[in-house]
C-alpha cells in the first residue's frame, strides 16, 4: 500500500522545490492530510486516484460499486440580525430515498456552522477535521478563529485532493470579530464570500424564492420565513430534496437551532385550499374497532 | 466562460474582467474581482479552472511581494511575466498543473512605457498591444484589430472598450452584466466604473 503522505512528500519536494520561495506553494510538502499525522491508505498503482474513479459514481450516473449520496438543498444568507442557515434532510442513493432525517448542518463549534452537499462522508469528515483545526487555532492563539480563516483552512485542505474524487459543496457560516461571516467552499478548491448562497440539486429552486424575497433589512421572523419557504419550494420541485426544514440562526453569541419543520406539513400550511379528504372514509385509514 | 481582455497604449493598459462566478448553470456571485495586484504598477487578471485561479494567483502574489520585500525593489512587468510563465510551466509538468489564463498588465517605470503580456494555461507567452482569453477573443480580436493604433489615447481606448461591450452584448450568448475595469499607468493602478467609460 502506498502511503499518501510519504508518496507526495517524497516526490513533490524533490521534483518541484520552488526556487527561493519561503511560502508554501501549490506543490509544497505535506505533513499529512490534516497536518497532524492522519493519513489514508491508497490503492496500489501509479495513479490511485484514476484507479478509484472507475469504482466511484460521483454523479449517480453509472452502476458502480461506490455510490455517493447526492441531491440536496442547502442555503444560507446574511441579514440584519446575523446569518440564517437552512437545509432539507433527504439523502438519496440513485433513485432511492436513503433517509429523510439527515442532519446536513454540521456544528463545527459553538460559533461556526458548515453545511453538507455532495458526498456526505466527505463533508462530515473534512468539516470534523476543520473543527479540530479551529480548536487548535483557538488553543495556539488564545482567540477564536475568524470565519474567513476557517473557510480558507477548509478550502486549502480540499484543494490538496483536487481531482481525486472528493465531492463537496459546503457553506461555512459563523460570527467573528468582524461580525457575521459566510463563505462557500467546494471540492474544486473554490472559495467565495457573499451575502447569499444556495448549494445542491435544489439550489436553483431555492435561489428563485430567495432572490425574489430577500432583503438585508429583514427581522428574524421574516428571515425564517424566507429561508423556510425557499427550502420548502425546492423540496417541492426537486425530487432529490425533502424531509424536514432544518434551520439555524448565527448571531454574536453563536448559533441556535430552530425546531424541525416537516415539508409535508408545510404543504398544507402554504396551500390552505387543499383539504385532506375525509380521513374516516379514506380506504387507507384504519377505522378503529 | 469568463470575459477577460485588455488594451495597452504607450503609457497605459486597461484591463477588463467580468465579475461573475458561475458553477454549472448557476451564477453564484456577481461582484468578484478577478484581478490581482502584484506590485504598485502591475496587475494580473486571471480566469480558468475553479480553485486553481485563486490558488495560483495567491502563490504568485505572495512570492512577488516576498521578492519585493527581500530586495527592496519591485520586479518590472517583463520580469514578472517571465517569472509567472516559469512557475506556470513548472506546474504544468508537475502532478498538479494549474489551468489558468492570465493577462499581465503593467507600467515599466524604468523604460517609461506600458506593457501587456498574454499567458495561456499551457504557459505560452506573448507581449502584445491588446489581448483576450476564451470565447471573448472570437468576438473582440477583430474589433480591436480594426480600431487599434499604437498611438491610441486613454480616452480612445475607453471608447474601444465600450465598443467591445456592445459587441459582446449584441452577439455573445452570455450576458456578463458587470465588469471590473482597471487602468495601469504612471501613477499606479486605479479602477474605473462602467459608467465612467
Amino acid at each position: 500500500m502506498n502511503r499518501f503522505v510519504e508518496q507526495l512528500a517524497a516526490n513533490d519536494v524533490a521534483e518541484l522545490g520552488m526556487p527561493g520561495s519561503l511560502l508554501a506553494g501549490p506543490t509544497a510538502a505535506m505533513a499529512g492530510p490534516t497536518g497532524h499525522g492522519l493519513s489514508f491508505e491508497l490503492a496500489a498503482g501509479n495513479n490511485p486516484a484514476e484507479f478509484a474513479q472507475h469504482f466511484i459514481d460521483a454523479k449517480s450516473e453509472k452502476d458502480s460499486l461506490i455510490k455517493i449520496a447526492h441531491g440536496t438543498t442547502t442555503l444560507a444568507f446574511k441579514f440584519r440580525e446575523g446569518v440564517m442557515v437552512a437545509t432539507d434532510s433527504r439523502a438519496t442513493s440513485g433513485n432511492v430515498i436513503a433517509s429523510q432525517t439527515v442532519k446536513k448542518v454540521i456544528e463545527i463549534n459553538p460559533y461556526l456552522l458548515g453545511t453538507m452537499a455532495g458526498g456526505a462522508a466527505d463533508c462530515s469528515f473534512w468539516e470534523r477535521v476543520l473543527g479540530m483545526e479551529c480548536r487548535l487555532h483557538e488553543l495556539r492563539n488564545k482567540k477564536r478563529i475568524s470565519v474567513a480563516a476557517a473557510s480558507k483552512l477548509l478550502a486549502n485542505l480540499v484543494y490538496r485532493y483536487k481531482g481525486m474524487g472528493l465531492s463537496m459543496g459546503t457553506m461555512v457560516a459563523g460570527w467573528d470579530e468582524k461580525g457575521p461571516g459566510l463563505y462557500y467552499v467546494d471540492s474544486d478548491g473554490q472559495r467565495l464570500a457573499n451575502d447569499i448562497f444556495s448549494v445542491g440539486s435544489g439550489s436553483t429552486f431555492a435561489y428563485g424564492v430567495l432572490d425574489s424575497h430577500y432583503r438585508y433589512d429583514m427581522d428574524i421572523e421574516e428571515a425564517r420565513d424566507v429561508a423556510r419557504r425557499a427550502i420548502y419550494h425546492a423540496t417541492h420541485r426537486d425530487a432529490y430534496s425533502g424531509g424536514v426544514v432544518r434551520m439555524y440562526l448565527v448571531q454574536r453569541d453563536g448559533w441556535v437551532p430552530y425546531p424541525l419543520e416537516d415539508v409535508g406539513d408545510l404543504y398544507y400550511q402554504y396551500h390552505p385550499e387543499v383539504q385532506l379528504t375525509n380521513r374516516t372514509e379514506s380506504p387507507l385509514t384504519v377505522v378503529p374497532a | 466562460m469568463d470575459a477577460q481582455f485588455a488594451i495597452s497604449g504607450r503609457d497605459f493598459v486597461i484591463s477588463v474582467t467580468d465579475k461573475g462566478v458561475a458553477r454549472s448553470i448557476v451564477k453564484m456571485k456577481h461582484n468578484e474581482d478577478k484581478t490581482w495586484q502584484l506590485s504598485s504598477h502591475t496587475l494580473m487578471s486571471v480566469s480558468g479552472e475553479a480553485g486553481d485561479t485563486a490558488n495560483f494567483s495567491e502563490y504568485i502574489q505572495g512570492n512577488v511581494r516576498l521578492y519585493s520585500m527581500r530586495n527592496s525593489q519591485d520586479l518590472s512587468p517583463s520580469e514578472l511575466a517571465n517569472f509567472i510563465r516559469g512557475e506556470l510551466a513548472a506546474a504544468l509538468r508537475s502532478r498538479s498543473p494549474s489551468q489558468v489564463n492570465l493577462l499581465v498588465a503593467g507600467y515599466d517605470k524604468g523604460k517609461d512605457e506600458a506593457a501587456l503580456y498574454w499567458i495561456d494555461y499551457l504557459s505560452a507567452m506573448a507581449k502584445v498591444p491588446f489581448a483576450a482569453h476564451g470565447y471573448c477573443g472570437y468576438f473582440l480580436y477583430s474589433v480591436m484589430d480594426r480600431e487599434y493604433t499604437p498611438e491610441i489615447t486613454l480616452e480612445e481606448a475607453k471608447a474601444l472598450i465600450k465598443k467591445c461591450f456592445e459587441v459582446l452584448k449584441t452577439r455573445f450568448i452570455v450576458d456578463f452584466a458587470n465588469y471590473t475595469i482597471k487602468v495601469v499607468d504612471r501613477n499606479g493602478t486605479h479602477e474605473i466604473r462602467q459608467d465612467e467609460l
